[in-house]
């Protein structure tokens, strides 16, 4: 039997997931609905952008939020030429791991502008907001630079 | 400690589509390939380990019908990890310490194929931060080979040097996807994929299994001529946040070396699971190894990449080497989650004098 | 704006697949497409498998040989289901049942149909109730369930002897 002759099908294959939040998630999705960007102090006393539950090298529970800028500057960035079809931008792009003002790690998120050219580390960039915010990580549609 | 070898190996050839073979008659072959190979049945093995992703087929609780690759009637001890088989390679070593097996079979099986397994890799990371953005496997290594350019530890040129070097090793490999001679000039004159990746920056997308039988030492001495013993072995793990990872560094590399004390050993060759080449060069820095060192003799998983077996299928190569006298201490290295976040170490070494 | 607390989020994921069907089942649904159901013999304990899966799930060999066998075969178990499952192709109440045919060694599941719920029993003997020949492609889904036929049931131990054997 050839390779031709074989029988295929496509299909969509569905996980219809809903998540728990918890309560340093859920807090930071919470304020992501007013516009606000919430992280977490760690045990070293760095800020932790988006909010860990536990401390990532002490394993401490965290408890203390704090409210960080949605503006941050691009510490590392990568071009994206042909978007998939899950990505959130549909046109050329940039990854960029983002460091907000007020936040001692960085955020992973898009970046929309119209050049590779225009990337540049240490770029200052702001956050584009979905209207009205639904409180997930989407309402932030993408970063742009300011 | 007990001592524990691995005593054969066997892989599929490495392709990008296995089209007409499902994962039942892939298992299948490299099973009875490794059992043949040390005149073993499956009625000999002790415990059955696999590891496997259902995300990649697109079928949920596959590795069940995976077993009807394997002989289960009487019933068998066995088990799955929802990883690479070097996992379930660990699993098995750890249930021949605690004495509950002698003898152990481990495989790995994956067909990428069939559906879209940079965004299928997305599944593996954090799904409250980072998943609703679905940045995909490519994108985020991507953003550590730019951290490391960007912080002068490696160029685009020395990226394709680890490229050239691959499928040039994997000439000598039958089973790999991809190999050949070229040039760093031809390599550097291919488009831009995600930058700064060029498509031979990253692994292939593979369709392919393999199995290993591991041993214990009594065990291992009367059905192999030249085992490859397990001498050190360590698994650690880095964070999920991934924004808090330093991604130029890899400290769950340098904790393992530790705990395995890789710098007492004389390492001859060493296999590292690097799916992108900038991978290995941070691989290369982090485990110190020595010009002397020769790297990916089988090409590597830049020659073929067997989703969920590739980190096992590093286990098997390092062991024909020792197997034929090649190599007589050598370093094995599996990686699991974005950018090297979770790595395994192991040190197999020939006894033979 | 909502000020709504945050307690769990939807996050569906959705992904396409090309299937492929394989050596074997491409072999089987082509031979269901004309009407025949082919199984495979394993080449060690003679074991029967209809569909067949490529390999003996009790040896793990691969079994090549293929058998034509009857769509007539005896309910090996049953439940009667009485809740809809999402995308689900049957509506609710139906008989789901695990069905060995005459010469298999292993049971498939399908339907049971053309007689009262309350009286769908394990042994009894049943035939396939095939859909109109134009209607006929590549599935399981061309038998649109198994009806019983008049003969008597296979007493259990029968059942379990045969599969022992």
């Amino acid at each position: 039997m050839s390779d031709k002759e074989i029988l295929k099908a496509d299909f969509e294959l569905g996980f219809t997931y809903t998540r728990s939040t918890g309560p340093v998630i859920g807090h930071f999705l919470t304020e992501l609905q007013k516009c606000k960007i919430y992280g977490i102090k760690g045990s070293d006393g760095k800020v932790i952008v988006p909010p860990a539950e536990y401390d990532p090298v002490t394993g401490e529970t965290l408890k203390e939020f704090i409210e960080v800028s949605d503006i941050g500057k691009v510490k590392t960035w990568v071009w994206v030429n042909q978007p998939l079809e899950k990505h959130p931008i549909q046109a050329p792009f940039a990854w960029a791991l983002i460091q907000l003002e007020g936040a001692d790690t960085n955020f992973l998120h898009a970046v929309k502008v119209k050049k590779e050219k225009i990337m540049k580390n240490n770029m200052k960039v702001k956050a584009s907001w979905a209207l009205p915010p639904k409180g997930n990580i989407t309402d932030i549609k993408y970063f742009e630079p300011i | 400690m007990r001592e524990v070898a691995v005593i054969a190996y066997a892989q599929t050839p490495m392709t990008r589509d296995a089209g007409a073979q499902n994962e039942v008659e892939l298992i299948m072959q490299v099973v009875h390939q490794a059992l043949d190979e040390v005149k073993l049945n499956q009625t000999d093995i002790d415990f059955t380990c696999s590891g496997s992703c259902d995300y990649l087929q697109g079928v949920t609780f596959a590795f069940v019908d995976g077993l009807n690759a394997v002989s289960s009637v009487p019933p068998i001890n066995e088990s799955h990890v929802e990883m690479d088989a070097a996992w379930a390679l660990y699993e098995s070593w750890l249930k021949i310490q605690m004495e509950e097996a002698d003898v152990a079979l481990v495989y790995g099986f994956g067909k990428s194929s069939p559906g879209e397994l940079r965004s299928i890799m997305t599944l593996q990371l954090d799904p409250y931060y980072l998943a609703p953005l679905w940045p995909d496997s490519v994108s985020l290594a991507a953003l550590q080979a730019k951290a490391m350019i960007d912080n002068k530890m490696i160029t685009e040129e020395s990226m394709a040097k680890v490229v050239k070097r691959s499928r040039k090793n994997a000439k000598s490999n039958p089973n790999s996807q991809l190999s050949g001679d070229f040039s760093i000039g031809d390599l550097l004159s291919e488009p831009i994929f995600v930058s700064p990746l060029r498509k031979h920056d990253c692994s292939p997308i593979t369709d392919g299994a393999s199995a290993i039988i591991l041993a214990t030492k009594e065990k291992a001495l009367s059905l192999c001529r030249n085992p490859a013993f397990i001498t050190s072995i360590d698994h650690r793990v880095e964070t999920a946040q991934f924004g808090y990872r330093n991604l130029t560094s890899s400290p769950s590399i340098q904790k393992s070396s530790e705990v395995i004390n890789l710098s007492d050993y004389s390492i001859d060759a060493a296999e590292l699971h690097a799916p992108f080449s900038h991978q290995e060069l941070l691989l290369i820095k982090e485990l110190q190894l020595n010009e002397e060192v020769s790297i990916n003799k089988s090409g590597g998983v830049l020659a073929g990449n067997i989703m969920m077996s590739a980190g096992l299928d590093r286990i098997g190569s390092m062991f024909n080497l020792i197997k034929s006298g090649k190599v007589r201490t050598g370093l094995a290295h599996a990686t699991s989650g974005p950018c090297l976040q979770q790595n395994m170490l192991i040190i197999m070494e020939s006894k033979n004098e | 704006m909502s000020e709504e607390k945050i307690l769990e989020f939807e996050a569906p994921i959705y992904f396409k697949y090309s299937y492929t069907a394989g050596k074997t089942t491409t072999s089987f649904l082509n031979s269901i497409k004309k009407g025949k159901l082919v199984g495979q013999k394993c080449p060690k304990c003679r074991g029967v498998y209809v569909p067949p899966r490529g390999s003996c799930p009790k040896d793990g060999v691969a079994t090549e040989e293929e058998i034509e066998l009857p769509d007539i075969g005896t309910v090996e178990s049953f439940t009667i289901n009485y809740l809809p499952i999402p995308g689900g192709a049957v509506d609710p109440p139906y008989v789901s049942a695990n069905i060995i045919l005459d010469g298999a060694d292993l049971a498939f599941m399908h339907i049971v149909d053309g007689i009262d719920h309350s009286e769908v029993r394990v042994g009894m003997r049943v035939k396939a109730h095939w859909k109109p020949k134009n209607e006929w492609k590549a599935s399981l889904e061309n038998i649109a369930y198994f009806q019983p036929i008049d003969e008597p049931d296979l007493p259990l131990n029968h059942l379990s002897d045969e599969k022992n054997a």
